[in-house]
């Protein structure tokens, strides 16, 4: 997130211009939980990717690469509509 | 470059005003004594002499909405309210300086409700006096269309970036026909320029996110970000002014001076009752008595420092609030005294006015001498006339 800044530095009514959300960790809000996949029955619907209400779905173009956990909250949406039951929510 | 003169209100003054900026939007809905402003505008809208679009919306609270919306989207804006309006406005207003949406809206001052009342007081305006909005009350017609020329360039400088009311009594102002200079087209264009924000929300160059949440972390820290702009709209009403008052001829400042020279005692008053006060002023000057007027016309940004300069030299000075503060003091007299802390002057304050009760320049000898009572020209108090 970087340091905070004083008023002096902020945009007109805290306009937000840099695109920091990226780097705004929000992983640390699981409560135990997280994604698995298992790539052997996963067939790159995508639905995942859709129905993730962050941006913890990581592609590869248009296949399905994997999880980022720095921005997962273990909402466990993902594996909800999963058609072919390859994502499973683990215990941390 | 003649200027014509026309016989106008305030209302169609300031309708002339808006017809010549052309805002690209305006957002509004009617509410006496605004009507006339809107329906003037309205006529020069559907007569193809404005260009902008008017937006007829549902309420008061939607015309801000929109009005910020549109702002920061990139369009110069404008709208017009009065009274209830503005109390229905007034989570927009907020939100509006917040936002730094330099947005122009005319205001008719009127009395809140209850009871309710189509009047002047300034009830309205004191309503929203921490918004963070700027507050510009005008004395007459002729000052209504000047301000109105002057206030999209305030709220435009990048060191401001704030809604700014230009506020006229209403009916006293808004519906009374005086002679109005209104100035060439060309010159308002030249003058007026081209609108700018810093982040237009339809500049898709430069994305941004306006408006975002601010928790305990930021929300300090735009606030007093905000209390610098409003502080930095005052040398900017000066730099703008002088600017203006080279095309019109006329002054404009945040407060006016009237016969304070040699005066032992200084009324304030805002708005068109400063007019009533320079006759009373004149009269008891006629009649040997060193009598001045300070006439508060930015109350936000409150300018300290010109009335504290102002009132020196007075032995007494008398504060005139057309609004109260039920319970504490009134909303003039509290900066007034807030000014003079420490001072020797003897000061005083009067409510007058409250639901369009006249003042009248007769009324002005008590005032002064002290005899009248806090609330001047109600019945059963000590009265006046």
């Amino acid at each position: 997130m970087g340091a905070l800044r004083a008023w002096q530095e902020l945009e007109p009514g805290g306009t937000v211009v840099r695109a920091d959300a990226e780097r705004v960790l929000t992983g640390g809000w699981r409560t135990g939980l997280k994604p698995e996949a298992d790539l052997g029955r996963c067939v790159d619907c995508l639905l995942c990717w859709l129905y993730c209400p962050d941006s913890a779905i990581v592609l590869d173009g248009t296949a399905f690469a994997g999880f980022d956990l720095d921005v997962c909250k273990g909402c466990e949406l993902c594996a909800e509509m999963c058609p072919t039951g390859a994502i499973e929510m683990v215990a941390e | 470059m003649s200027a014509a003169l026309e016989l106008l209100t305030g209302g169609e003054a300031v309708a002339h005003a808006m017809r010549q900026v052309d805002p690209d939007v305006v957002p509004v809905y009617p509410i006496t004594p605004q009507t006339p402003i809107i329906q003037g505008f309205a006529k020069f809208v559907a007569d193809g002499k404005a260009h902008g679009e008017l937006v007829d919306v549902e309420s008061e609270h939607s015309a801000m909405s929109a009005a910020i919306g549109s702002a920061l989207a990139g369009a110069r804006t404008m709208t017009a309210t009065s009274s209830q309006g503005l109390a229905l406005m007034a989570e927009v207003v907020y939100i509006a300086a917040a936002m730094r949406a330099p947005i122009v809206m005319a205001l008719g001052n009127r009395a809140l409700s209850g009871p309710i009342n189509i009047h002047c007081d300034h009830s309205d305006s004191m309503l929203i006096r921490d918004s963070g909005v700027v507050q510009l009350f005008v004395e007459n017609a002729q000052e209504a269309y000047d301000m109105t020329l002057l206030a999209p360039r305030l709220a435009e400088r990048p060191e401001v970036l704030l809604p700014v009311l230009v506020c006229q009594d209403g009916f006293t102002i808004t519906h009374s026909a005086e002679p109005v200079e209104l100035l060439p087209e060309e010159s308002v264009r030249r003058f007026v320029g081209d609108y700018a924000v810093p982040h237009a929300v339809l500049d898709l160059a430069t994305p941004a996110t306006q408006g975002p949440f601010a928790m305990p972390d930021y929300y300090f820290e735009l606030r007093r970000a905000q209390v610098a702009a409003l502080e930095a709209a005052l040398p900017a009403l000066d730099d703008v002014a002088f600017e203006l008052t080279r095309l019109t001829g006329r002054p404009l400042a945040a407060v006016e001076r009237y016969r304070v020279e040699g005066a032992r005692t200084v009324v304030v008053a805002m708005g068109s009752t400063a007019g009533t006060v320079k006759e009373g002023v004149d009269a008891m000057r006629d009649a040997g008595e060193p009598v001045g007027l300070l006439r508060v016309v930015s109350f936000r940004p409150f300018p300290r420092a010109a009335v504290a300069e102002a009132l020196a030299d007075a032995k007494a000075v008398v504060v005139l609030d057309r609004a109260d503060s039920p319970g504490g003091a009134p909303p003039l007299f509290a900066e007034v005294a807030s000014v003079l802390y420490g001072g020797r002057a003897d000061l005083r304050g009067h409510v007058y006015g409250l639901g369009g009760r006249e003042l009248h320049p007769e009324d002005l000898p008590e005032i002064v001498s002290g005899e009248a009572p806090a609330y001047v020209g109600l019945r059963s108090e000590p009265c006046l006339a």
